[in-house]
Order: C-alpha cells, then sequence, then structure tokens
C-alpha cells in the first residue's frame, strides 16, 4: 500500500484533537451530549484514520495494547462497577460519586456512572480496533492479485 | 448428619486428588466416613426407633429459601445404615479385590463420594436437595460405570445409564417443582403430610414418577442396569444392587401415602413393578454370565419392592421395608461372592465353574453364597423368607382386584426367583471336579464382609422379630401414619401364606430341573427389542432428527439467513402491531420544514443503494442515507443520537472499504440471478414492516410516559441532566452492561469470520474464483472450507 502524504498529515493533525474530544464527549457525557458510546465511536474513528493513513502496522505502534486488552478491560471496569456494589451488602449498580476539588481544573465530580461509562467507551474502542485487527492485516499472498479489480 | 456428608466430600476429594500417591492406602482411608456414618446413625437409632424425628437446617440460599434441610426417620434411618453398612463392608472388600493402582484408588475415591450422595438423598428434607443429590448419584455412578474410559463397552454402558437416569431425573424436578408450587412447601415432609390434589399434582407425581422407574430400572427402563455391569464388582453391588437403584424405591414409598389414592396409582405401581418382577425374572434364567443373572435377579426384586411399597396395604408396606434391608443383605453379598470367584478364578461363566474344584479354604465362602442366594429364594430360616411371607400374607388378605392380581403376580415372579437362585446355588454346591481345577482360595479379609452380612442375613431369618422386628415397624408406622405393631415372626403358624410359600419352593424347584425346555419354549415369544435396542432406536431417532433439523435449516446461503432474520424480527412484530393495535395518524410533515427536506434526501439515497451497480458507490450512497438520518436527529432535538448516527456511519464506511476490498468492484446484476422475484418482495414486505412497527410504537401512550418519567427522574435521581446518558448508565445500567458483552461476542465472532474468510485454500484445492466468494448458490462454494475452519 502507498502513503498519501495528504492523508499522512491530515490524520496526525486531526489525531490529537479527535482524542481530545473524545475524552471530552465521555467526561461531560452525563449532563450534556456525549457518553460512553459516542466517545468511544469518536476515539474509533481516529484509529480508522490512522488506519486509511498507514494500514495496521501504524495503529499497532499508536495503541500500546492489544485490541483484545482494550475490549476486555473494558467489559471488566464496567461489570465491576455494577458488581462490586454487592460485596458491600448493596443492591448492583448502586451508585456514588466523589466530589474532588482539583487545583487548576477546579470542582470535579466523579461518579460510579463516569466509571461505568469509561468501560463502555474501552469496549467500544476495543471493538473498531479488533475489527481493524481482523480484517485490515495483510492480505494473504494468494489474494494480492485480485485486490482493487 | 451435615458433618458426615462433609468428611464424604473431603475424604471423597482428597483420594482422587492424592490418587497417584495412595494406591493401597486409599482403601484404609475410605474406611473411614462409612464408620463416621455408622457411629452417627447409632448416636440418633434410640430416639428415632422410640419415635422421634432427627433434624438438622443449614441455610444455604435465604433468599430463595433454600437451605440444606436434613431429616431422619424411621425408614431414613433404615436407608442410612443399609448405605453407609453397606458402604463398609465394600470399602473393606475393595481393598483386596483392587490391585494398588492409581485407577482403583480413583474408585475407591468416587465410591466415597457416591456413598455420600447417597446419605444426602435419604436424609434430604429440602426437595430441591433431595434432586441436588438425586443428580449427584447418577452422575457418580455414570463415573464408576465408565471407569475403564478405553473400553468402548463401558462408555456405551455409562451414557445409557447416565441418558436414563439423568432423563428421568430432569422429569422429576419438574415434577418436584409442580408439587411443591401446588402445595406451598419446599419441605418434603409438608408436602407428604398435605398433599396437594388436582390435575396439576396429578401430572407432578406422573413426572416424579418418571424420575423413580428409571431410577429403580422399572419396565421400560430396565435395560441400563445389565449394561451397568461392566463396572467393577465392588460398584456393581453397592450402586447397582444395594443402594442407589434403591432411591426410587425409597421415593415410591414415601410418595404412597400421600398419593395412593390417585385413580392411576394401584394401576401403574401394579402394571410396571410386576412386568418388572417377572419379566427381570424370566431374563435372570437364563444367564450364564453368574454376575449378569444377579443383575436380571436385581431388576426382579426391584419390581417387587416397588410393588411392595408402593402398592399403600400396611402389610404390604412393611414387608416392602424387610424386604429392601433383606434384599441388600443378600443381593450385595452374592455380588461380592461372584467377585471374590471372578478374581480368584478369572471366570465368572457358570458351566466353566461348574468345571472347577472349589476345594481348600473354599468351604466357608461356599455355604455363604447358598445361604444368601436361599435368602433371595424366600427358603425358610432366612431374611428373604420373611418379607416374602409378610408380602403373600399382605395380598391374600386384601380384597378386590389389586390383591387379586397382586398376589397373582408376586408368586410367579417368586417362583422365577427361586428358580434363577437355585440355578445360581447350584455352581457353590455340587463339587466334584478334578483337583488340577483347583482354584485359590481367597484371604480372610477378603471374604470377611460376606461372612458378616450372611450372619446378618441368618440372624435376621431365625429372629426377625429382635434384629430388625423394631426398625421396620418404626419405619412403617412413619409411612403409614397408624401404629404398627411388631408381626414380624419365622413362624406364624400354618396358614394360605405357608402353602402358597411351599407352593412357590416346588414350583420353582422344577421350574430350575427343567430350565433349558423353559427357556427354549419361552425364547420364542420375547419381545423383538430389548431394552437397550429401544434406547438406541430413540437416540438414532433424535440424531437424524437433528442432523435434518441442520441440513434444512443450516443451508449455508447467506441471502436465506438474513431473509429468515429479518421476517422473524420484524414481519412477527410488525404483524402483531397491525393485529392488535390501531395505526395512530401519520404525523403531519409540515410542523419541521427542514424534516421534509431530510426525508427526501433519505428516501432518495436508499433508492440510488439500491441500484448503484460499483460496491463502493453503494457503499457510499448508503452513507447519504446514515448521514441524512443524523441530520433528522439534529433537527428532531436528540443531539446524542445524531452524534452517534455520524460516528457509527464514518466507521461503517471504513470497514465496508476493508472488506470491499476483496470482493468484487461490480455487484452481479441481482435481476439476473435466481431467486430475484423473492428477495424483492422478502425486501419489500421487510420496510413496509419496519414502518408499521415504528409507526404503531411511536403512537402509542405508555412510551410517552416512560420517557416522560425518564425526563421527570433524571436529574433527581441520577443527577445527569443528559436523560439518554442516564437512562443508558443508570436506570437501564443492567441493559447496558448485557450490550457490551453483547459487543464482546461480536468481536469475537468479526475476528473468526474474518480469519475464516481469508484462510489460506488447502492443498490440492482449487483457489477461490473472482465471482462472489461468500455465494453459496455457486458450485464452487465449498462450506467444509469455510466452516471447518472454525474448527480447525
Amino acid at each position: 500500500m502507498k502513503r498519501s502524504v495528504i492523508v499522512d498529515v491530515t490524520a496526525r493533525l486531526i489525531l490529537p484533537s479527535a482524542l481530545v474530544f473524545a475524552l471530552h464527549l465521555l467526561l461531560v457525557g452525563h449532563d450534556r451530549p456525549g457518553g460512553g458510546f459516542v466517545g468511544g465511536l469518536v476515539a474509533g474513528a481516529t484509529i480508522a484514520a490512522i488506519f486509511v493513513a498507514g494500514g495496521i502496522d501504524d495503529v499497532r505502534s499508536v495503541v500500546p495494547f492489544a485490541p483484545w486488552t482494550v475490549l476486555g478491560s473494558g467489559l471488566v471496569l464496567s461489570a465491576g462497577v455494577a458488581v462490586a456494589p454487592i460485596l458491600l451488602g448493596d443492591p448492583m449498580l448502586q451508585k456514588w460519586k466523589i466530589e474532588p476539588s482539583l487545583p487548576v481544573l477546579g470542582d470535579f465530580k466523579v461518579s460510579s456512572a463516569l466509571v461505568f461509562d469509561v468501560g463502555v467507551a474501552l469496549v467500544v474502542v476495543g471493538l473498531v480496533f479488533m475489527v481493524f485487527e481482523a480484517f485490515g492485516d495483510e492480505e494473504p499472498p494468494e489474494y494480492r492479485g485480485e485486490v482493487g479489480s | 448428619m451435615i458433618a458426615v456428608l462433609a468428611l464424604h466430600a473431603v475424604v471423597g476429594f482428597g483420594i482422587l486428588l492424592a490418587a497417584p500417591l495412595l494406591r493401597r492406602t486409599s482403601a484404609l482411608v475410605a474406611v473411614v466416613p462409612p464408620v463416621a456414618a455408622l457411629a452417627f446413625a447409632a448416636t440418633i437409632a434410640g430416639d428415632v426407633v422410640d419415635g422421634d424425628t432427627w433434624t438438622s437446617r443449614l441455610s444455604w440460599v435465604p433468599g430463595l429459601d433454600l437451605g440444606v434441610d436434613l431429616f431422619v426417620d424411621g425408614l431414613g434411618l433404615v436407608m442410612v445404615l443399609l448405605v453407609a453398612g453397606i458402604g463398609l463392608a465394600i470399602a473393606v472388600y475393595s481393598g483386596s479385590y483392587f490391585a494398588p493402582t492409581p485407577t482403583s484408588a480413583r474408585t475407591a475415591g468416587l465410591l466415597v463420594l457416591f456413598a455420600g450422595a447417597m446419605l444426602g438423598l435419604v436424609t434430604a428434607e429440602h426437595v430441591v436437595i433431595l434432586y441436588v443429590f438425586w443428580e449427584l448419584t447418577s452422575i457418580l455412578s455414570w463415573l464408576l460405570i465408565g471407569q475403564r474410559h478405553t473400553d468402548a463397552a463401558a462408555r456405551a454402558a455409562a451414557t445409557h445409564a447416565l441418558v436414563i437416569t439423568a432423563a428421568g431425573g430432569l422429569a422429576m424436578l419438574g415434577g418436584l417443582v409442580v408439587l411443591a408450587r401446588e402445595a406451598g412447601t419446599w419441605s418434603l415432609v409438608e408436602l407428604l403430610d398435605a398433599p396437594p390434589s388436582g390435575t396439576a399434582a396429578g401430572v407432578g407425581v406422573g413426572l416424579v414418577m418418571l424420575g423413580v422407574v428409571t431410577k429403580s430400572a422399572q419396565y421400560p427402563f430396565h435395560a441400563w442396569l445389565p449394561g451397568a455391569m461392566v463396572a467393577p464388582t465392588p460398584v456393581s453391588a453397592y450402586l447397582h444392587s444395594a443402594t442407589m437403584v434403591k432411591a426410587g424405591i425409597y421415593l415410591v414409598a414415601r410418595l404412597s401415602p400421600a398419593f395412593g389414592d390417585l385413580d392411576a396409582w394401584q394401576p401403574v405401581i401394579l402394571a410396571v413393578g410386576l412386568t418388572t418382577m417377572i419379566a427381570g425374572g424370566l431374563r435372570a434364567i437364563r444367564q450364564d454370565d453368574l454376575k449378569l443373572l444377579l443383575a436380571m435377579g436385581t431388576v426382579s426384586q426391584l419390581g417387587f419392592l416397588f410393588v411392595l411399597v408402593g402398592i399403600g396395604f400396611e402389610d404390604a408396606t412393611i414387608a416392602g421395608v424387610t424386604l429392601l434391608v433383606a434384599h441388600a443383605l443378600f443381593k450385595a453379598t452374592l455380588f461380592l461372592v461372584v467377585g471374590i470367584v471372578d478374581h480368584q478364578a478369572h471366570t465368572r461363566d457358570r458351566a466353566e465353574l461348574l468345571d472347577r474344584r472349589l476345594g481348600e479354604g473354599w468351604l466357608p465362602v461356599r455355604v455363604c453364597a447358598v445361604l444368601t442366594a436361599a435368602s433371595m429364594a424366600g427358603i425358610p430360616l432366612l431374611a428373604g423368607f420373611i418379607a416374602k411371607e409378610e408380602a403373600y400374607d399382605a395380598f391374600l388378605h386384601h380384597e378386590g382386584a389389586a390383591g387379586a392380581v397382586g398376589i397373582v403376580g408376586i408368586v410367579i415372579g417368586s417362583i422365577l426367583t427361586l428358580a434363577y437362585s437355585l440355578r445360581f446355588a447350584a455352581v457353590f454346591w455340587r463339587r466334584a471336579a478334578p483337583d488340577d481345577t483347583a482354584v485359590d482360595a481367597p484371604r480372610l479379609v477378603f471374604a470377611a464382609p460376606v461372612y458378616v452380612m450372611t450372619a446378618l442375613t441368618v440372624a435376621a431369618g431365625l429372629v426377625p422379630a429382635s434384629v430388625i422386628g423394631r426398625l421396620v415397624d418404626r419405619a412403617a408406622t412413619g409411612l403409614v401414619g397408624t401404629d404398627v405393631a411388631s408381626k414380624l415372626a419365622l413362624w406364624h403358624g400354618v396358614n394360605s401364606a405357608l402353602v402358597l410359600s411351599a407352593v412357590t419352593i416346588a414350583a420353582g424347584t422344577l421350574l430350575w430341573r427343567w430350565t433349558e425346555p423353559f427357556v427354549r419354549a419361552t425364547g420364542r415369544v420375547a419381545p423383538p427389542i430389548d431394552g437397550y435396542r429401544g434406547f438406541q432406536i430413540v437416540l438414532e431417532g433424535v440424531f437424524s432428527l437433528a442432523r435434518a433439523t441442520t441440513t434444512r435449516v443450516q443451508t449455508g446461503s447467506l441471502p436465506r439467513y438474513v431473509a429468515i432474520i429479518l421476517l422473524v424480527v420484524i414481519g412477527g412484530p410488525a404483524t402483531l402491531a397491525l393485529a392488535t393495535t390501531t395505526l395512530p395518524a401519520l404525523p403531519d410533515p409540515t410542523d419541521f420544514p427542514a424534516q421534509l427536506a431530510l426525508v427526501t434526501a433519505v428516501v432518495a439515497a436508499t433508492i440510488a443503494t439500491s441500484l448503484v451497480r460499483r460496491r463502493l458507490g453503494a457503499v457510499v450512497v448508503l452513507g447519504a442515507v446514515g448521514y441524512s438520518m443524523a441530520g433528522l436527529f439534529v433537527a428532531l432535538g436528540a443531539p446524542d443520537l445524531a452524534l452517534t448516527q455520524f460516528a457509527i456511519e464514518t466507521l461503517t464506511i471504513v470497514a465496508f472499504v476493508l472488506v470491499l476490498r476483496q470482493l468484487p468492484a461490480r455487484f452481479q446484476r441481482d435481476d439476473e440471478r435466481p431467486g430475484h422475484l423473492r428477495r424483492l418482495l422478502v425486501s419489500t414486505a421487510v420496510g413496509l414492516g419496519s414502518f408499521v412497527l415504528v409507526l404503531s410504537v411511536t403512537g402509542e401512550d405508555p412510551v410517552r410516559t416512560a420517557s416522560d418519567l425518564a425526563v421527570e427522574q433524571s436529574v433527581p435521581k441520577a443527577e445527569g441532566r443528559n436523560v439518554v446518558n442516564v437512562v443508558l448508565v443508570d436506570f437501564r445500567g443492567l441493559d447496558t452492561l448485557g450490550e457490551i458483552a453483547v459487543l464482546l461476542v461480536a468481536a469475537v465472532g468479526v475476528t473468526t469470520l474474518a480469519r475464516v474468510g481469508r484462510r489460506r485454500p488447502r492443498e490440492g484445492t482449487r483457489p477461490l474464483p473472482d465471482g462472489d466468494r461468500l455465494d453459496p448458490s455457486k458450485p464452487e462454494f465449498n462450506d467444509k472450507d469455510a466452516v471447518g475452519g472454525m474448527y480447525s
């Protein structure tokens, strides 16, 4: 696959801001438009941009984890938030929150809903990553000649 | 008792885990649990015989009202003593029977676990606990029968036993749940004290009886029991004659007083029990393998027991409990004798053994064999005689058809029993073989359990009142509800039962003398298929049905799969909506002017998608549909949905491109392919169905109420102002958890599909052609390759 300079540069430019946007959607999701699903999808779309620019190898070098690790840890996180209260004798998905005051960022709200949503986002990102891993891998040599006919 | 059960579990698993190390010592360790169980039984025996019921409760899942509730009454004590007592005998015997190998240690461990499960079964008060132990015995029986897992016959026999008993067990679970619901209690004791009535209760009893007849090897489910004889002899003696097969008898005894007045009860008990008794006897008299002879004899005696404890006559119940004890004693002993002979002489064949000399040192074993066989035959002075006399007496004194049918049936059964008992005993009676065929005598510790149990058989026959009288009376009293006075005795005077016994002995002896002609004569009237063949036919039927269904449904045609899925998911609910609701009027399109333009775009793009011939072009136009939809969401004030839709569309296009790389650039013209009209119809129907469905759902009031509620509660309950997100992560958090779990499954599925689709062609197969690779209607499509890849 030949690299296109335009696509390559655009992808690099988009990457940081798109990721920040994804993070923003994830964090404000409880009160404003956004949330884990959308945040995960936007992050997934940035992976797609990297893939289009540089193929699966670039994606692998940018994301330091294996797709199944991302997906699995997301599921474990969400399920953990859901199940943990049972161990403390509360009903499943019992909610909690802490409101720390950070020096620069100001007041902040971390709730069980946010942690749950982070898990959802990780699962979505993991799924997208996994699709690229599955379909975007180098083709078996036999098929090369038929591509793009 | 809980401690005793726990001890069984600990010792059993301990032996299993340490099997390679233990070898000989496993036999010693295995003795501990039955001794503990016997000690426990001894401590409560006095109170229970005086009329108390010992109980113990241990909460397990309080929310489900599920607890390990145990109780021991008269019958329970009888069963506990049998399970523990014979368990001890088997444990001692196994030490000599098996060569000290890891396999035998495994057998010892499984036997201990089985003894624990069996103890739990006969003491369980909670019906679910009863069922759990019931199935545990089935599973352990399966493991023990299939102990020699390299032997195909052993595996087949084990599977046969498991399928039959576990299927019966499942039916029983259903029946127990129905009965417990009807009675409003999970306690077996309370359920039987105030039995429910009505159709549901009748069905429940019927289902429980299915479990009973399969477990206790009654016709027509008997065939697994002779098959189970591939197991080592101690296993056969313990599970398949003395204890496990009695579980069904135990339950019938419990159910009979409560449900005996159902119309179908007595006819079913008599028909099943007597058929089993007579057919089992007919099979037993033609066996040459001594173990199979005993196995068929066990089937026959189980039928006898089934009738006695089930029929509901007071005297018959006493006879039944007596026979329960007597049978366990004599049949376990006889199995052990066969095991000794097999171990020393390496054959169980009757004819071969008649030519061998059982001389020096064999006398005690031979005496025991003859005595216990005589007890089985019902010869006076032995335990079996006491039980049979009592049974004759009970049926003779009962007026009516049940008594008459019963007495005829059990007399015929007893004549057969006498005949096969003599056939067995003859091997140990006649001794005129030459010296050079002598078989080594067994060691004392090997034969000791046989001596002890024979002594008990003789003692119970000579002075029944003092040996087992009070125990049997107590058990029978607990079952029939009224005080049963001790009537067990060796000598009742000359009465009609005694005369019948004399007739039985005479007829049985004659039958034994002319066994061969009799077998030849009855061979011609034997049923065309035996039990095992029947089981196989049913099993093959199930398999071929499954194969037929699979080939019909799993054709490998993607269009067909998609059509089936869409028609079910959309067509079903849409039809329902049309039939049950009146569709609301269409919303006025002029309310949102932007809406009109966007909808037009969606429709135009959709039509374009189906017309575009290049795949990539189709994907782009399809993307236009999605983006227009997202615009529609923005116009309607749903920014969350719009955001998600945009992101999804973007990703979908990239994903499509990935897949398209592997497909030809252009579609084949659909109207040139077969089935075009059918696909067109399905598409149109699904499209219209979705329209109807969405329209009917949005018009419904409950939806409005639900969304209003969510909007109202969002801030006060969940402290979130984005209602969509609050619903996702809070109100419906559990649903979301389920959905992301589905995403995981989808990811695995996608990866698998991708790998399968891109697998290298096998050596020698043609490379895939340029056409539609996934189109199974093409002759090139090789679904074996596609599917096989998933498992390779």
